[in-house]
């Protein structure tokens, strides 16, 4: 792939976290690095056995391709390989190349000497997903309640999950989760639609600055959080979902196991409705 | 200005969220659990280990009372006015009456229906109701045997637990107003206890669980067909619908994993077999309710009544009490085998009220903790 003539200014050695130079290259335009070579690892061998996991299942449907996880009696001991085993060793590689690729882009931005802020926030995605897997059938006391691979196989089980508790969306930390993707979306929607106007006045009149920008958000709602604020805004927004989404899953069970509408008796029972 | 409110604010928030960590009853692991579908399916029973020892532990059936002689003379040749259990060893009746006043009556004693002066009379309500109750336990344990009650079978004690009322009864429920700009509040939006807190309808035994003929899908509002082909049933019979499996769920103690797998609720072939004992359940509650219950309602004096002047009725919860099998499914019948079978066809009469007993009242419903 071509290589855009100040690119190279940029592809420097070191910051490397491990393996020092041994995988401190490029194939083409993709750093790899150490954990780029783990990563991969992890990824072939898991897309490989939920290939296999497929092969010995029922259909290859691939809607209806399903790789659960073990019956709840095994508990956190290992199951065999066609009883969830297999499910186990895929979580495990899957854990190992999102980890993988989150170490990758901290060596490239140790690189470029820019902060962490992507890695972190990808973080957060992979919090989400351990929290799922690891960490909330870890205090539930059995791997089998992690959700399964599968395209339908997994919103069965977020279903019934979410009907384990009679009604999910009386979660509060759902609530919040919720609330803040939607709000992501409705800040990503305006804060693209206004940089955009603002780069495409009409025929004639000139690309407009950030001050314009400003000025459009003052004029609508007496505040502009400013060009940089409204990047801080976006990623606190998008972690802020992706870290109650953990929440909201991780109490459901471990610290609360009846429906969540009756989670609100707290609220009903405050001494100032008399 | 500014100051003052981020202080109210702030203690606001912090009262708050005080009520929320301390009173909002959360729970912790260890967990005690049960797989009730295929694995990765998150079909689930979820309780904690010490809530489900609890639950146990609240539930545990009673030691049966010894054997008595069947021998001797018959208790209709002994005691006079015996209609139901006549047939017994006047030993064999004496320990049913013994065992009955400590499932139902055991502060109140003999007296809660026997007149003192005279125990073969009529005279107390209490006495009246007992009898049919008699029968209606003999029914459950013959005709629902088979569908919903099995082995286990029941007494006076799964749905009394040593209370002359039981706990967990249900009266028909005003439509109320909902203020000013609505005429009627179609009975939702309160956080009914009924419901689990939830704003669903209130009202949903009226609606479910009164009369046999209810028709075969009242519950049912999922179309039986890919695309519409009927005008289909409005939001609010799926509100309704909802609002009866909560209180199921509530009332067993489970979720509504233990009968459906919730990908399609209303699909058969993928839902457990207690979807097919709770299907039963409805049935013979309906039947309960109808030919025991309401005819009772000029039987019991006005203090027992709901404040629509209706009998106390039966639901899930009345013999579940939270428990997925009432009494941990422990066999209660066995050892009481004249209860388990009608002995005697008629339905007897029961007499108009006429002697409410001071001080006591009727309790007002009480949520099921699960």
């Amino acid at each position: 792939m071509a290589m855009l003539s100040f690119e190279r200014k940029y592809r420097i050695r070191g910051g490397t976290l491990l393996g020092g130079d041994l995988f401190d290259f490029w194939v083409g335009p993709f750093f790899v690095g150490f954990f780029g070579v783990v990563g991969l690892f992890f990824t072939v061998l898991g897309t490989a056995l939920v290939i296999y996991g497929a092969a010995i299942g029922p259909t290859w449907n691939v809607w209806q391709i399903n790789i659960a996880p073990p019956d709840i009696s095994y508990g956190l001991k290992l199951a065999p390989l066609k009883e969830g085993g297999l499910w186990q060793i895929i979580t495990f590689c899957a854990l190992g190349s999102f980890v993988s690729w989150a170490l990758r882009e901290v060596e490239i931005c140790r690189k470029l000497g820019i902060g962490y802020h992507v890695p972190a926030a990808f973080g957060m995605a992979i919090f989400a997903y351990f929290t799922l897997v690891v960490i909330r059938p870890f205090l539930m006391g059995a791997w089998g309640y992690g959700f399964p691979y599968g395209i339908l196989s997994h919103l069965d089980w977020v279903s019934n999950t979410g009907y384990q508790y009679l009604h999910f969306h009386y979660n509060p930390a759902h609530m919040l989760a919720v609330t803040f993707f939607f709000t992501t979306t409705l800040a990503l929607a305006m804060h693209g639609g206004l940089i955009l106007s603002a780069t495409n006045p009409a025929k004639g009149e000139t690309v407009k600055t950030p001050e314009h920008e400003d000025t459009f958000f003052r004029d609508t709602i007496g505040y502009s959080i400013g060009t940089l604020g409204v990047h801080r805004l976006g990623l606190f927004l998008a972690l802020a979902a992706g870290f109650w989404s953990a929440v909201c899953i991780v109490i459901s069970g471990p610290f609360w196991t009846q429906g969540w509408p009756q989670w609100w008796g707290w609220w009903l029972n405050l001494p100032v409705w008399g | 200005m500014k100051t003052i409110l981020a202080v109210v604010g702030g203690a606001l928030a912090l009262f708050l969220t005080i009520a929320m960590f301390g009173g909002a009853g959360w729970t912790h692991p260890p967990m005690a659990v049960k797989q009730t579908g295929f694995r990765g399916t998150g079909m689930d029973l979820i309780r904690t280990r010490a809530g489900n020892e609890a639950l146990s532990e609240a539930n545990r059936a009673p030691a049966p009372a010894d054997p008595a002689d069947a021998g001797g003379d018959k208790a209709s040749a002994v005691y006079e006015n015996v209609q139901v259990l006549g047939d017994l060893s006047a030993e064999q009746f004496n320990r049913v009456m013994v065992s009955m006043t400590e499932w139902v009556a055991p502060q109140q004693g003999c007296t809660y229906c026997h007149s003192t002066e005279n125990m073969a009379s009529d005279e107390l309500y209490q006495k009246r109701v007992a009898r049919r109750m008699l029968q209606m336990t003999q029914y459950i344990n013959a005709s629902w045997k088979e569908n919903h009650v099995h082995e286990a079978g029941v007494t006076c004690y799964t749905c009394h637990r040593g209370n002359p009322v039981p706990a967990n009864i249900w009266f028909d429920r005003p439509v109320q107003g909902a203020g000013r700009f609505i005429p009627r509040n179609n009975s939702q939006n309160l956080a009914s206890a009924e419901v689990g807190n939830t704003s669903l309808p209130y009202d949903v035994y009226q609606a479910f669980y009164q009369h046999k003929e209810t028709s075969e899908d009242a519950v049912r509002v999922n179309a039986t067909t890919a695309l519409p082909e009927t005008k289909g049933k409005p939001i609010q019979d799926a509100e309704k619908t909802f609002a009866i499996m909560i209180s199921m769920s509530q009332s067993l103690g489970v979720n509504c994993t233990f009968c459906h797998n919730t990908r399609s609720v209303a699909q058969w072939d993928t839902s457990t077999p207690n979807r097919v004992h709770a299907w039963y359940g409805i049935r013979m509650v309906r039947d309960l309710n109808q030919d025991y219950m309401t005819p009772l309602t000029s039987t019991f004096p006005t203090n027992r009544l709901g404040v629509l002047g209706d009998a106390p009725k039966i639901n899930c919860a009345t013999c579940h009490n939270g428990a997925n099998k009432p009494l941990n499914g422990a066999n209660v019948i066995g050892p009481y085998p004249e209860l388990s079978h009608p002995t005697i066809e008629a339905s007897l009469p029961t007499g108009e009220a006429k002697d409410p007993i001071p001080g006591t009242q009727t309790p007002a419903l009480k949520p099921t903790k699960p």
